[in-house]
């Protein structure tokens, strides 16, 4: 058994306190073991993902108990992915603060940052529900203290919005998981799949209840209206670097929905019959609108950003939940588009803030740095608005695509397409009052122009972008690589197989010398 | 006992909700408090309801309690308890600075003078 599965955890859940108690009052030393820690993060994501490459489900059992009895982590194409995702992106983000000077505005940036990262990278490799809970927590207590890094009166206010939304969850999935336990005796996911195929169609109530609050909470995480209140305010309000590592966790969201309406409800199991296609589609598309829509009204930079991040959300949403293996292969390829396209503009809305002073969309004196910001916001923008050539264009064609055969085809594509038009022109809308209308204007005798983003956050900020070019690049092996992953998330027997019947301690209660 | 059980979950929960939807800070807080209250009796509740029956391994006992829901109660407690602590503080920090408790968004006057500062 290799233990490397357990690294993206361990690692960042060491590097954190050491941080804390080793180099308290050295933000020099801080950033170099945090950019060390992310780095060997990357390589440890890339080796796993390579591991995982070719279909092998790597199963690590915490203290060699057995799988229903113990906690497992579970290292399959999807979770890899995700990790890669989350390392890569954390190491431009952590770039683009370290750059930016965010990192030194308040106490604790970095280890905080390592310790989002342990909750985040858990939440991918469990294969356990209530593990999952606890992971969900550990994201969100360090996601807390990030939220106020800085602080500042209009942040705190913010923050106890994010807080208290997430309470209220946090409690939700604990009943959502109580019910769960109480109907099948099990939280550990590959033997959930197991029992709740054999629950009889004639006592359901409980699993239907179970299956339904555990969507909710999942949305909530993945800010599906109408349970998106939260986010505009939170992202918003938070410091740039902070808001774009938080563009994965709403991630953590749909990979949660993938995982377990996949494999423990999944679509042809007749007791949660009509969760999907009668609730789900619906609600992702109204999101999908309202988040356009808000595009377009946003009169800040910022809440224009958060606004573009629930609609492509959304998006996801809309394509995962036609839960075929071609639906949820180009949500993958979105979720993939959609994290690097949400954080690049979360970036670029901040190098406004540096080089402008505010970000209300209102003609002003030209911004320091203007081209190229210009530059950046205009790629960062077409991805998000989902024109060609980048990959918001292809991601948003393979969903199109795999909506074809769906029930609902006419409405999938009426409002995808209608809310793209909304979005170009909500986007056009602000760069154009940012960047060109500013030319017009001169600034007010004796003001100081602000100063100008110093190039450590540009290279960060050009890193995510040219990752966005790399994506739509690479599109053919991206996308035929989510296409088999999806095809073995609707044939999980691999995986069930490989944590339900993995021998360790307890396996063999009658032989065992305990 | 079941009915006991049953009805003091329901009455914290719904206890809980209205505090909830009273969106001010305190209140609220207060809120969550009671309905993390009624979500660890609920999963109390989930390993099924026994009266003296021990959690683990004796000898001459025939009927047992289920410990996990017991250890997952423990966790939740711990967690939710750590919750609580820090919503408190960063809703005391954001009373002080801007001497209003309301949780909601709410669009006046100082909204536009606050916007230099962030």
């Amino acid at each position: 058994m290799t233990h490397w599965i357990v690294a993206p955890i361990i690692l960042p859940a060491l590097v954190a306190p050491f941080i804390v108690l080793a180099a308290r009052y050295h933000i020099g030393i801080q950033r170099v073991l945090s950019l060390a820690g992310v780095l060997a993060l990357v390589a440890v994501a890339c080796g796993l993902a390579w591991q995982a490459s070719d279909g092998t489900v790597t199963l690590y059992q915490m203290g060699d108990w057995a799988a229903p009895y113990g906690i497992v982590l579970v290292g399959d194409q999807l979770s890899t992915m995700m990790v890669l995702l989350t390392s890569v992106l954390a190491l431009f983000v952590l770039l683009y603060a370290i750059g930016s000077g965010w990192d030194n505005r308040g106490r604790h940036f970095h280890a905080l940052f390592q310790f989002q990262l342990m909750g985040i990278m858990g939440a991918f490799l469990t294969g356990d529900l209530f593990n999952l809970f606890v992971f969900f927590e550990v994201l969100l207590i360090a996601s807390y203290g990030l939220m106020i890094h800085a602080g500042g009166n209009a942040r705190l206010r913010a923050g106890v919005q994010y807080v208290l939304f997430n309470l209220i969850g946090s409690t939700l999935f604990l009943f959502a998981l109580g019910s769960l336990y109480a109907e099948t005796g099990t939280l550990n996911m590959a033997d959930l799949a197991n029992r709740v195929a054999l629950v009889s169609p004639d006592e359901t109530v409980g699993i239907r209840v179970a299956a339904v609050l555990l969507l909710l909470v999942f949305a909530i995480k993945a800010a599906l209206v109408p349970l998106h209140f939260w986010l505009p305010s939170s992202y918003a309000e938070a410091p740039a670097p902070v808001a774009a590592l938080f563009a994965i966790m709403t991630k953590v969201g749909a990979y949660a929905i993938i995982r377990v309406y996949t494999m423990i409800f999944h679509p042809e199991l007749e007791v949660t019959a009509g969760l999907h296609d009668v609730w789900l589609l619906p609600a992702a598309l109204v999101s999908l609108a309202i988040g356009m829509i808000g595009v377009l009204a946003a009169k800040k930079l910022d809440r224009l950003v958060a606004f573009s991040v629930i609609g492509s959300m959304g998006m996801v949403m809309v394509s995962i939940s036609l839960f075929t293996p071609a639906g949820i292969a180009a949500a993958l390829y979105y979720i993939v588009h959609s994290t690097l396209a949400g954080a690049t503009l979360f970036l670029i809305s901040d190098l406004v803030r540096t080089g402008r002073g505010n970000l209300v969309l209102t003609p002003q004196a030209v911004m320091s740095g203007n081209a190229l910001t210009a530059a950046m916001f205009f790629v960062g923008a077409i991805a998000m608005a989902g024109l060609p050539p980048l990959s918001g264009f292809l991601g948003k064609l393979l969903v199109l695509d795999a909506a074809f055969d769906s029930n609902l085809m006419v409405w999938v594509w009426a409002i995808v397409l209608s809310s793209s038009l909304i979005s170009i022109l909500g986007f056009a809308r602000a760069g154009s009052i940012l960047f060109w209308k500013a030319h017009s204007i001169d600034r007010p005798e004796g003001a100081e122009p602000p100063a100008t983003p110093n190039s450590m956050s540009y290279a960060a900020v050009g890193g995510l972008v040219a990752l966005l070019i790399a994506h739509t690049i690479f599109a053919g092996q991206v996308h035929s690589y989510t296409t088999k992953m999806a095809v073995g998330l609707f044939a999980p027997e691999p995986y069930i197989s490989t944590v339900v019947e993995t021998p360790g301690k307890l396996s063999k209660p009658k032989t065992g010398d305990h | 006992m079941e009915f006991l059980v049953a009805s003091a979950i329901g009455i914290l929960t719904a206890g809980g909700l209205y505090l909830v939807l009273r969106l001010r800070t305190f209140p609220v807080i207060l809120g969550i408090s009671l309905l993390t209250y009624a979500v660890n009796v609920f999963l109390f509740a989930s390993g099924r309801l026994t009266v003296g029956a021990p959690p683990i391994l004796r000898d001459g006992v025939q009927a047992y309690s289920d410990p996990l829901p017991q250890a997952l109660v423990l966790t939740a407690i711990v967690i939710s308890f750590g919750m609580t602590a820090v919503v408190v503080m960063i809703g005391l920090g954001a009373y002080l600075g801007s001497d209003d408790d309301h949780v909601d968004d709410r669009t006046g006057p100082d909204e536009d003078a606050s916007e230099g500062s962030s």
